[in-house]
């Protein structure tokens, strides 16, 4: 049963591949992608990757889709035709795609408990995390504690983007705050989307409810910062998209998304000295507490929301960022 | 003869999810150096990158496994490390394909076009010029 | 009574893989854009409905009934919303339908 899942699933990705490279629509091809990432999610719930699945699910059909879209306002929506030959690109796809089949043939067989994937360091995070860490969820203790340092880095490439992505595009200043009251009486009148902007009003909330579950549940389900960082992105992109720029940035300032995103680095740093400063090696949770197990539970929970909040503010920011470019005028709205 | 189809088939359906991802991976390296436009580009880059997702999390599958979540009645854990590297790559990614299609508008501001064969004739010009 | 679940439950789920092909063949055959949509937002809503009902007497009476039904009201709320976003955005670029006039 679940080998015809899985087939199916990746036969329907392999089409999904085929009518992206076929069609010349960029619009189309967003969306197919947004397909894409949502089938890859089903597949890693197939082969037990939770965790994987739901970020994928938010970001590759949420947020990734939505950037591009973003983007294709400005580039436009049609690939003009290409008066390269396809010859060499398919020679060239051809023959490495051919030594990488010939390169599985000595992989070990997919799903077999004793390849040597399994048997390096993955035995003592199954077997000794549990009483080690003290969570049930092995892959927040792993990311959290065992390769903390490693979570860091990716923390600070995400935070670097944001700095890249603000260097290059610039985030409108909002209306002053004098013209603010008499623009909401006007929006008051006439809502340019009624439906969409009481739905999205009533999913808000949960939304948010839902990403706080993620945040500091992680421990024992799945979930950690990273998720909960982008669920909480896609509810302020949700609102940016239905009520419009002016008001996501009166209601977030790019200021403080900007000072909240360094301040998540800084929250995982800093939780990194205090552990040094107390006598331990840099990001060594077990000196936090007295009992090296509740000092564990301590340093993953201030770490996991200092990578919530930088994932969040640099994701919202960057999202500003793209649609002060894709629609300038004020009051152009969806 | 039968027991070499045998083995055929049996060494098929061990490899079979890697075949797709190479496949996967595959198109979209062809996209990448395949079309001109550069949004189509990043769109391949991604299909790219998710492919390599699907591989790590492929090699972390163990048969009759359950998800890395400590549970009385598992008897055994898929291998949680490949999620782990994978879970933080998913959000990297969307990061630096941020910076990619924010400098994607800037090119576009900037030559008027995302072809890439057009923005090349367009610089070579200038060259000319200077 | 096991047996009694099992079947509305199969009959729920059989109902809802009927409207599901009923919807994916409207999307199909179906004219114009517009017929389209409609074709498959309106199997959509009960398709989930009865997917989630059988689901729920698969599941027994228990926390995973209650997490089925909030999917539920989460895909009434969100289904509807994202096709009348899909038709209102056709209208707006000025997509006009099929009516009896048009030739």
């Amino acid at each position: 049963m679940e080998l015809l899942v899985n087939i199916s699933l990746l036969f329907m990705l392999s089409l999904t591949v085929i009518a992206v490279v076929r069609l010349k629509s960029l619009f189309a091809i967003v969306m197919l992608f947004g397909i894409y990432s949502l089938l890859s999610a089903m597949i890693f719930i197939a082969l037990d990757a939770v965790d994987v699945a739901f970020t994928e699910a938010a970001v590759g059909a949420g947020i990734s889709t939505v950037l591009m879209l973003a983007t294709l306002v400005t580039t436009g929506r049609w690939e003009k035709k290409s008066s390269r030959s396809s010859f060499l690109p398919l020679l060239i796809v051809s023959i490495t795609g051919a030594a990488l089949v010939w390169g599985t043939l000595d992989m070990p067989e997919y799903g077999n408990p004793d390849n040597p994937a399994h048997h390096h360091v993955a035995d003592r995070y199954i077997e000794q995390s549990p009483e080690e860490i003290g969570i049930p969820n092995m892959v927040t203790s792993v990311l959290a504690s065992y390769r903390g340092f490693d979570t860091l880095g990716e923390v600070i490439v995400v935070f670097t983007a944001l700095i890249g992505v603000l260097s290059l595009l610039q985030v409108r200043t909002p209306p002053s705050v004098a013209e603010t009251p008499l623009r909401n009486e006007n929006r008051k009148l006439s809502r340019p989307y009624p439906v969409l902007q009481v739905v999205a009003l009533v999913m808000m909330p949960f939304i948010i409810l839902f990403a706080l579950y993620v945040q500091f549940h992680g421990d024992f389900g799945p979930g950690g910062g990273f998720q909960a960082g982008v669920i909480f992105a896609v509810a302020f992109i949700l609102y940016t998209l239905t009520y419009g720029l002016d008001d996501a940035l009166a209601l977030t300032p790019v200021s403080v998304l900007k000072a909240l995103a360094a301040g998540g680095v800084l929250i995982y740093g800093g939780t990194g000295v205090v552990s040094m400063l107390l006598g331990g090696n840099f990001l060594d949770y077990n000196v936090l507490s007295s009992n090296p197990v509740s000092g564990q539970h301590i340093g993953i929970i201030v770490i996991e929301l200092g990578v919530g909040i930088t994932v969040a503010s640099v994701l919202i920011c960057a999202f500003y960022a793209f649609m002060t470019r894709a629609l300038p005028d004020q009051g152009q709205k969806g | 003869m039968d027991s070499f189809f045998n083995e055929v088939i049996s060494g098929a359906l061990g490899r079979y999810n890697y075949w797709v991802v190479i496949f996967l991976m595959m198109s979209g390296f062809y996209v990448v150096i395949g079309s001109t436009n550069l949004v189509k580009k990043i769109v391949g880059l991604n299909i790219f990158q998710t492919s390599v997702f699907i591989l790590y999390i492929s090699i972390g599958k163990i048969n009759g496994g359950t998800a890395p979540i400590v549970w009385a009645n598992a008897e055994r854990y898929s291998n949680p490390l490949p999620h782990v590297l994978i879970l933080t790559a998913i959000v990297v990614g969307v990061a630096t394909t941020a910076l990619g299609l924010s400098l994607i508008m800037r090119i576009k501001h900037a030559y008027n076009t995302v072809e890439e064969d057009e923005i090349l004739a367009i610089s070579l010009e200038e060259d000319e010029d200077e | 009574m096991d047996v009694v679940t099992d079947l509305i439950s199969w009959i729920f789920l059989g109902l809802g893989i009927f409207l599901g092909l009923t919807g994916a063949f409207g999307l199909l055959r179906f004219p114009d854009f517009y017929t389209r949509v409609h074709a498959a937002s309106i199997s959509d809503t009960l398709c989930t409905a009865c997917f989630i009902f059988g689901l729920a007497f698969q599941s027994g009476f228990n926390l995973v009934t209650a997490k089925l039904f909030i999917i539920l009201i989460l895909l009434w709320l969100t289904g509807p919303a994202a096709s009348h976003a899909l038709v209102r955005a056709a209208h707006t670029a000025g997509l006009k339908p099929i009516t009896e006039n048009s030739d």
